[in-house]
């Protein structure tokens, strides 16, 4: 923005366009609308979560309160529900990096301009792909009658699914119905946006750098390690903010797919309308943007923005 | 990065690409199915019938038409607004610049739950009911992003020496608008158009928090996952909404190819 904000004389070279105020006109019908309804829905939202709620009533009471923060924190079903969403989130952001980053380094490294293409199509492609349908495609493949079992079966595996299904925590009667069947909808659902940014940062290292790598002696396997996967990693670390973030908002799979254990879109979901308290809502709407500003925080010292 | 793959690396790289694309195919096997109680593979016959059990679904028709007109309200504000606001940002700098920029990315960059619960919120407090026209609003204001990045990447390779030239030989700024500008963006539009189209059609979760008791096409199929006599007719609806969304997605992909890439994230939650 500054470097581009020097270039002055690009406006008196267009006086037709040259008016100061002609951008702001143009601006004005979405800056209203984004700037003004959306984000005072945003606003408006932050405030209720400083509401409370009548305990006789349960009407909503306009008065500044932190109860209902604290009734959030100090209810350790609600400290159950975030620890559940986070650790699926950050579960879910390391295998998309590590099932993406073989993948990205295949498409960067193809050198025909016209397959490249036919592969970053192949990868967006699901995305596009309707996303509940995608969620309900995992029901038809995590069913007890389904294809995985049929697999297993087949390759005579029957005894490591079953033996998969009865470990504590991730297990469950079926795929269906276990944490592990919903990590695996959820690593499907996000994983291309992984393998893009790790492809558009891999293809930003120099072939000078691993040639130069090879050139001074370094194997395959230590120039991978040494040079490219620590240049790739600002990609890695883009990615993993859509993967970690589009999880911890999300209350469709976990409802669709999994155990019982509610995550934190089901509360904001469940607590505006069945229990009908708009402000513990609110209050849960707020915690996974503050978490996902720690984590940016945290990934922007890896150089996140500059691969975004 | 002139190595050739290694066959490992091939391996795995095509194992990636068969896990995205395997659940695909399964909807589209599964639409055909014989079997109408169990999720059974590999299915135990092939047939046409659900097909005509679907289409005689008089709800169904009601969810697409609602689909519909929301997704072209949604698109038509989403290409004024996402127009508007490529214009103004394309070649212009004042101060708060990147502000806008971040506004305007605010809608995709934050969790479906938070925006759709703060519009419900708002929309609620100003009286008006939920509806079609609440849908719309919701589903425009993520849109509007599609439509911004498809113009705002054409007009910044659009050079200004065209309009100069148009205004230089005598055409009045709505006549250079309709003959130079217009045409130069006509694909850049339609292509960012389309996206945001595919994008409203597909959307449930701000959809579930705007749409009060009215039912969208994917409102309408998230309900019907949890009605196990209806397996057939959602197999066959899934098989259909995909393909609603996956068509004008190709279209813009063509529309843009050899020009910029195609502007837009898919957005999901």
């Amino acid at each position: 923005m500054t470097t581009q904000g020097r270039a002055v004389p690009q406006k008196a070279a267009r006086p037709s366009f040259g008016k100061r105020y002609w951008p702001l006109l143009l601006l004005a019908a979405p800056l209203l609308w984004l700037g003004v309804l959306y984000l005072g829905s945003l606003l408006g939202l932050l405030g209720y979560s400083f509401y409370g709620v009548d305990d006789f009533t349960g009407q909503v009471v306009p008065q500044f309160t932190l109860s209902t923060f604290r009734q959030l924190v100090s209810t350790p079903s609600n400290i159950d529900v975030i620890a559940r969403t986070t650790l699926m989130a950050a579960a879910v952001t390391l295998a998309c990096a590590v099932i993406a980053f073989p993948l990205a380094l295949y498409v960067a490294r193809l050198t025909d301009p016209r397959k490249k293409a036919l592969w970053v199509l192949l990868i967006t492609l699901p995305l596009w792909a309707s996303y509940l349908v995608r969620v309900y495609a995992w029901r038809l493949i995590l069913a007890q009658e389904g294809v995985i079992s049929w697999a297993a079966a087949k390759l005579h595996l029957t005894g490591v699914l079953d033996g998969l299904l009865s470990l504590p925590v991730i297990g469950g009667t079926s795929l269906a119905n276990s944490y592990f069947g919903m990590f695996l909808v959820f690593v499907y659902v996000w994983l291309p946006y992984m393998i893009l940014p790790i492809q558009a940062a891999l293809e930003r290292v120099p072939t000078s750098v691993t040639q130069a790598s090879a050139d001074l002696g370094a194997r395959p396997a230590q120039t991978f390690w040494r040079i490219t996967l620590p240049l790739a990693l600002p990609g890695v670390a883009a990615g993993s903010i859509f993967t970690f973030s589009l999880t911890l908002g999300d209350y469709i799979i976990p409802g669709v797919v999994g155990a019982p254990g509610y995550f934190i879109g089901q509360m904001v979901y469940t607590q505006q309308g069945a229990a009908g308290n708009l402000p513990l809502a609110a209050a849960f709407s707020i915690v996974p943007i503050v978490i996902v500003g720690l984590y940016l925080a945290f990934v922007r010292r890896l150089g996140a923005f500059d691969a975004l | 990065m002139n190595a050739q793959p290694s066959t490992s690396l091939k391996l795995s790289a095509w194992l990636g690409a068969a896990f995205l694309h395997i659940p695909l195919l399964l909807i589209v096997l599964y639409a055909f199915t014989t079997e109408d109680r169990t999720y059974t593979f590999p299915p135990p016959g092939l047939t046409l019938k659900w097909f005509g059990v679907a289409f005689a679904r008089t709800d169904m028709w009601e969810a697409l038409w609602l689909s519909v007109r929301v997704a072209l309200g949604a698109t038509a504000l989403a290409l004024v607004l996402g127009g508007l606001a490529a214009a103004g940002m394309a070649r212009s700098q004042f101060r708060g610049k990147s502000a806008v920029n971040l506004l305007l990315v605010l809608p995709i960059a934050l969790p479906g739950i938070v925006t759709g619960l703060a519009l419900l919120v708002s929309l609620r407090r100003a009286g008006l009911d939920a509806g079609t026209l609440t849908i719309i609003i919701g589903h425009a204001t993520f849109c509007i992003v599609t439509v911004y990045n498809n113009v705002v990447a054409r007009l910044r390779r659009l050079s200004p020496s065209q309009l100069e030239a148009s205004a230089d030989l005598g055409a009045r700024p709505l006549q250079t608008f309709r003959y130079v500008l217009l045409p130069h963006l006509a694909t850049a539009l339609l292509a960012g158009g389309l996206l945001a189209f595919a994008l409203s059609f597909d959307e449930v979760i701000v959809t579930t928090f705007t749409a009060g008791s009215q039912q969208t096409l994917p409102i309408w199929l998230y309900g019907e996952l949890f009605k196990p006599r209806q397996r057939p007719v959602t197999n066959v609806v899934a098989l259909l909404v995909m393909v609603v969304t996956l068509l004008p997605i190709l279209l813009a992909q063509r529309l843009t190819q050899g020009t910029d890439a195609m502007n837009g994230a898919g957005k999901s939650s």
